[in-house]
């Protein structure tokens, strides 16, 4: 099962981006986890400044800004 | 180009409504439909155009760019860049601890911050739309100055020791470099995926001011901004500023409010700093900046930007009015 991890320390944007994920996981009919980063030292550790950041099984894939919906579909089923 | 929106407003108040064009109502309606239009077309345009062509300018790669200049290079630098990078303020947070992780001074990083949400490239364009080329140019000027003169400030009152301790320990990773796709069809999903999420964002803020701008080009005459904001009265620069302060907008959102105090005869210089000191100092920014200031360093930070946009005011309004 595909770990994400959602970056960002409380924004609307980053709230939205984990809520994104979860909805196109679940049209999808794959699991996955998700879980969010809040801890600021945690979320430089992956060398991350602008939020939300992605990162699937320890590796950021994105950072800075909502991601679009054809992105998502891509890191869920890939 | 830009009169199709005039036209479209006269065309809307007067004809199809069929309102005098001597009444207070018709006078804001007038602006409100203008502005709306002629804004919002130009709101979009532009930061799809911005999307389309730009690669992508992230707050990291200006980290690396920055970092390890001499201060000769380093502050115009951080304040231009602050400029056109695009990065919403709740990024700010680890944006200040990455720059100055990297070793990048405390003051260039607070010229960044102080820049970043003044001027943008949309603001820019819509004032020069707005009240012409030459204010905005001005406006720009004024504004790099003001982020170099405030960094330079921090750095001189050696202000290090107000940084939140925890700031100083925290060691960033790798930086990810975000990759955006170069085909035509990427960057159309991409400008238009810009386009979305900043318009979503401030879109608000701008109805907001154009509202503010029609009420005070409607409805209050001209007499009432002649007797208290005119160049005799020395304390209307300082009341601009302080006005300013706890008001918080988009610089784009405050635009409209900038055309109608300027078409009413407010001085220049008082009207610009009025709109430094609501796009650049904002209660929630300083809420954020909190996790990483002491409170000493956050009202240090507002005085030397409280006396700049004074000081910018009185300037051009000497020089101008």
């Amino acid at each position: 099962m595909k770990h994400f991890k959602i970056l960002g320390s409380g924004c609307k944007n980053c709230d939205n981006t984990a809520a994104l994920i979860e909805a196109k996981a679940k049209e999808l009919g794959i699991e996955v986890e998700v879980e969010k980063v809040t801890d600021i030292g945690a979320i430089m550790g992956y060398g991350v400044m602008s939020t939300p950041g992605v990162v699937i099984d320890e590796k950021v894939i994105h950072a800075g800004g909502m991601p679009t919906p054809q992105a998502i579909q891509e890191w869920i089923t890939s | 180009m830009l009169e199709i929106f005039t036209k479209l407003a006269d065309w809307a108040t007067y004809d199809i409504l069929q309102l005098s064009p001597t009444s207070s109502f018709a006078q804001a309606l007038h602006f409100f439909i203008e502005d709306v239009t002629k804004i919002f077309f130009l709101l979009i345009l532009i930061v799809f155009a911005i999307g389309f062509f730009r690669s992508m300018l992230t707050p990291e790669r200006v980290r690396k760019v920055v970092a390890g200049r001499s201060r000769t290079v380093s502050y115009p630098m951080a304040v231009g860049l602050g400029a056109v990078t695009p990065f919403c303020s709740c990024s700010s947070v680890p944006l200040f601890i990455g720059f100055l992780e990297a070793g990048i001074p405390l003051g260039v990083t607070m010229a960044f911050l102080i820049a970043s949400p003044m001027i943008n490239e949309v603001a820019v364009v819509v004032l020069a739309a707005a009240v012409g080329w030459k204010v905005a140019l001005l406006y720009v000027a004024a504004g790099l100055s003001v982020g170099i003169i405030g960094g330079l400030a921090v750095e001189f009152f050696k202000l290090e020791k107000w940084v939140e301790e925890y700031v100083w320990k925290i060691r960033m990773g790798e930086t990810a470099i975000q990759q955006v796709g170069t085909s035509f069809k990427q960057r159309l999903e991409y400008a238009w995926q810009q386009v979305k999420e900043i318009v979503g964002r401030i879109w608000l803020y701008v109805l907001v001011g154009i509202a503010i701008g029609a009420g005070l080009h409607g409805f209050v005459p001209q007499s009432f901004f002649i007797k208290y904001a005119s160049l005799d009265n020395i304390l209307a620069v300082p009341s601009a500023v302080l006005i300013g302060i706890p008001l918080y907008s988009n610089a784009t959102g405050v635009i409209p409010v900038v055309e109608a105090l300027l078409s009413k005869g407010v001085p220049i210089g008082t009207v610009l700093a009025l709109m430094m000191s609501v796009a650049a100092i904002s209660l929630p920014e300083m809420i954020i900046l909190r996790k990483v200031l002491k409170p000493q360093l956050i009202a240090t930070f507002v005085g030397i930007l409280f006396i700049a946009f004074i000081g910018v005011g009185f300037l051009f309004n000497a020089i101008l009015a």
